[in-house]
């Protein structure tokens, strides 16, 4: 009991930040209908910011998350302005390609930075180490603190979407871009603006994440992880993504205890494509057909 | 022995009953067009008809042959061809390759024949492109021959698409809106063709319309919808007179 | 300007148009077959990277220039000719019968990628493609019985028929060999019905199906012929590099295989070669201008950086490619000075979400 208990929460808690991810290139294929195979090493870049303002500069825990948010933020509209905007327009695949591209980039890059470079570096919380209890059960104040700010995250962005002009415009521009810009919709904005979003919320990821695979210019690669979460959960659906991480998250937890070594490194990808197979739609997504 | 048939189909998305058990049957030579105001259902029975939507009622009999879950390739192997109301064409090949496509159900090579590019493969090349260039006199499209289908205007491509399913050698030719977004010129043209086609190459034709001067002009028979349903069926000046056609289209006298 | 006056059919079929090309395809394969002459072992070794690495881009180039579908796991089928020759000929098995195995085996494993690639397009089937390149490269590393896990293979030299295949000329000849039957048998179905086809269901898979093209057993053809492409350079790549293992083969390595496509210039077959020379060569110009650069920059991460701006530059400036940019300079010599600005721009487009229409 306890141990399942404990396999729960890990799977949850690395749920929580393949979640994150997914939700980061969920909005950003809501909008615009293109992937961005970048998400995972805009985690990792934000991750290298937050590290910065703690370790060099010295601020607090908070205020290393709302720094690398902020940054970040800024990196993804510059390159949606810079990089995407220039090929709005062309078919998913090209841009796909071009995402690709800004992730080599973006790996390469943290590796010329002096105080960067290849090397790993620990990531300090204010909740590393520190354990309860819960009757029998220990739980790690890590994986709370990262359940807990992923869901706060989840619902600010709800009422977002939900409710603020700029949540609506972003639904608008995700369907029809074309008929978004006649409605007075800044299209090549509100991307630039779902760009910072994304960008901002992959920050929060890689800060989420640090504790556990630490900061180095390849922490990125879990971020492919993120793909057969939002797969799982519905490609389009911000629910999906969310539901679609936990379950991923659950399913590496479960294969790491139970099944031989290296199960749980493909245990995602064997998911995915199951689902695929059966239902790519996913849990939340919708099915359409061309009209013709 | 009926030519074509289309029994008690329907379907509905959701709650719409977009097509509500619809009958009719079209004989061997003629022209048969379905007519009826905007959302009528008409190209949806359209695509009921070439199964790329699956009915959730009704049977499809083609010379007794029952259609309704074959797969969309085999009805073209069948004979049955048609053009769409949005123009599928291969943007990025020529005139030609679009056409030479058409040709696809009467190959006779096999895999390793055309990776060797065996003489008979090449004799068998030579015999598509002598009967696409057939098609290609009757509908005038020498000229655009070895243009690419993405640079063409509009007018030429609905021809090209007209082309393209004659050149599969149909044995029923379905046309949805043949004539929308051409100007007088290339609609007189294009019932020149209908005409040809019905009557020198003896195909038979099955056609979604709205306009009504070319209805009258070419067809033998028409189908009047409204709402998914039949609300009359007879020749052409039957069916204008028709006052449930007149009702649907302009509405009652208070 | 060059006029073509056209006198009968057979003359659309033919490979070559005209006499020029004619002309120059014949001093570059003249050039080809007096390499090992004039190049040193280093020049000989890009050779046969180029060489190998463009029998995989033309089986890219199959799969997404002429069926439209994407790949994002491609190293899979390399590790499998790869691995497959290794095991045949491990155990005695002469390489005219191996080569054609690898082919054969790959062609399975794409085959059966071709199936759930039926119902999945864009995003998903580029998904299924790389979770399947994971799970090959997972498998290849677990079944140490039959792989050797992580500790790879060896291989020897080729055989065939009694000569040695081993040394640089004789091992380039037969890669130049596989790679010009490689193009011919491209160009072959290219002017066939199977061609067609597969241009058709790149263009519109609805109106393909409705003239008569079974979208099943064109797309699972498509990949399973880009596979056996792919396994025969695999075959050919394990012979090269001597020892392969699992860590050859990731999803990186797929990334690469298909930028052979994306910057040679997708839906041309020139571009699978030319493509193929630009990412072999690429490297090697890094690391020259490596040491004329400060150290922190001239370190592991100038490659990738180099490579995603390439990228990056390619798909905004050039989406057209290498060849394309060949085309583009071609025409202006060939009609100056009436070259028009413009002649090659595609149409913009608004996205339209495919997902409601």
């Amino acid at each position: 009991m306890n141990q399942a208990l404990q396999l729960l929460l890990a799977g949850v808690a690395q749920g929580c930040v393949y979640a994150l991810v997914a939700l980061g290139f969920v909005l950003i294929y809501k909008a615009t209908e293109t992937v961005n195979f970048a998400q995972g090493d805009l985690m990792m870049l934000g991750g290298f910011f937050a590290l910065t303002a703690s370790v060099i500069m010295g601020w607090p825990y908070w205020a290393t998350i709302l720094f690398a948010v902020a940054v970040m933020a800024g990196v993804g509209m510059l390159i949606e302005r810079i990089v995407l905007r220039p090929v709005l327009g062309q078919p998913a695949f090209t841009v796909v390609m071009i995402t690709i591209g800004v992730g080599y980039v973006l790996r390469g890059v943290v590796t010329m930075v002096p105080g960067w470079g290849t090397d790993t570096f620990t990531f300090p919380t204010p909740f590393a180490d520190g354990t309860f209890r819960i009757g029998e059960v220990i739980i790690a104040v890590q994986q709370v603190a990262v359940i807990v700010m992923t869901a706060a995250l989840v619902t600010v962005l709800y009422f977002f979407f939900r409710f603020s002009k700029l949540g609506v415009a972003m639904q608008a521009t995700s369907q029809n871009q074309l008929a978004a810009a006649y409605m007075g919709i800044p299209v090549r904005r509100v991307n630039m603006m779902i760009w910072g979003l994304s960008a901002g919320v992959a920050a929060f990821a890689g800060i989420l994440l640090a504790p556990v695979t630490f900061v180095h210019s390849n922490m990125g690669f879990i971020g492919l992880k993120a793909f057969p979460a939002a797969v799982v959960g519905g490609f389009g659906s911000v629910p999906g993504a969310i539901v679609g991480g936990l379950i991923i998250g659950l399913v590496e937890a479960v294969a790491g205890r139970y099944m031989p070594e290296g199960f749980k490194d493909v245990a995602a990808y064997v998911v995915v494509l199951a689902v695929l197979m059966i239902k790519p739609s996913g849990i939340f997504g919708e099915t359409a057909k061309k009209k013709v | 022995m009926s030519f074509f048939k289309v029994e008690n189909l329907g379907i509905h998305f959701g709650g719409v009953v977009a097509v509500d058990k619809v009958s009719f049957e079209v004989k061997r030579g003629e022209c048969y067009t379905i007519i009826g105001p905007n959302g009528a259902g008409k190209t949806t029975i359209f695509n009921l008809i070439g199964l790329i939507y699956p009915a959730t009622s009704g049977k499809l009999f083609f010379e007794s042959k029952e259609l309704t879950n074959m797969a969309p390739h085999k009805v073209a192997d069948l004979g049955i061809a048609r053009t769409f109301q949005n123009i599928e064409l291969f943007e990025h090949a020529t005139v030609l390759q679009n056409l030479l496509i058409g040709r696809h159900r009467h190959r006779k090579t096999s895999l390793w024949q055309e990776l060797l590019f065996t003489p008979s493969v090449r004799a068998a090349e030579l015999a598509q492109r002598e009967a696409v260039e057939k098609v290609i006199d009757f509908l005038d499209l020498a000229k655009v021959r070895d243009s690419l289908v993405a640079g063409l205007p509009y007018g030429v491509r609905k021809v090209v698409e007209l082309g393209r399913a004659l050149a599969t050698e149909p044995r029923l030719l379905l046309l949805d809106e043949p004539s929308s977004g051409l100007n007088p010129e290339e609609t007189d043209d294009m019932a020149f063709w209908i005409e040809d086609i019905k009557r020198h190459l003896g195909v038979t034709v099955l056609m979604v319309e709205h306009d009504m001067n070319l209805v009258s002009r070419v067809s033998d028979r028409v189908l009047a919808l409204n709402l998914g349903a039949v609300i009359a069926e007879g020749t052409p000046a039957e069916v204008q007179a028709h006052p449930a056609v007149i009702e649907a289209y302009l509405g009652k006298t208070a | 300007m060059r006029f073509l006056f056209k006198t009968g059919y057979a003359q659309d079929l033919r490979l070559f148009k005209h006499g020029g090309q004619v002309f120059w395809y014949g001093l570059l394969l003249a050039l080809l077959l007096g390499a090992p002459f004039a190049v040193g072992e280093y020049g000989m070794s890009q050779l046969h990277f180029i060489l190998i690495y463009s029998i995989v881009g033309l089986g890219l180039m199959l799969l997404v220039g002429f069926t439209g579908q994407i790949s994002l796991g491609h190293a899979a089928f390399l590790a499998v000719g790869a691995y497959t020759e290794a095991l045949l000929q491990a155990r005695g098995v002469p390489f005219f019968v191996s080569l054609p195995m690898a082919a054969l085996f790959s062609a399975a494993l794409g085959w059966i990628l071709g199936l759930p690639a039926l119902r999945l397009k864009g995003i998903y089937l580029a998904i299924a493609t790389f979770a399947f390149n994971i799970i090959v490269e997972e498998v290849l590393a677990r079944w140490e019985g039959l792989t050797g896990g992580n500790s790879g293979l060896h291989l020897k030299p080729i055989e065939l028929f009694g000569m040695d295949f081993g040394g640089d000329a004789g091992f380039y000849y037969l890669c130049l060999a596989l790679t010009i039957l490689s193009i011919l048998a491209l160009m072959n179905l290219l002017r066939s019905p199977t061609g067609r086809a597969f241009v058709a269901i790149r263009d519109s898979e609805i109106s393909a199906s409705c003239m008569g093209v079974n979208l099943a057993t064109y797309k699972t053809l498509s990949f399973a012929l880009s596979a056996a492409f792919t396994g025969i350079a695999g075959a050919l790549y394990a012979h090269k590099v001597t020892f392969i293992s699992p860590e050859q083969f990731t999803l990186l390595q797929s990334i690469e295989l298909i930028t052979i496509v994306i910057l040679g210039g997708v839906g041309f077959i020139h571009g699978a070669v030319l493509g193929a020379a630009f990412i072999i060569v690429l490297p090697q110009i890094i690391s020259l201008a490596k040491d004329y650069l400060p150290s922190n920059i001239a370190g592991s991460g100038l490659q990738a950086v180099v490579f995603g701006l390439v990228l990056i530059t390619f798909i905004i400036f050039e989406p057209l490619g290498l060849y394309g940019r060949w085309l583009k300079i071609r025409t202006w010599f060939e009609l100056f000075p009436f070259y028009r600005q413009g002649m090659f721009r595609r149409q913009k487009s608004y996205m339209k979400s495919e997902r409601l229409r």
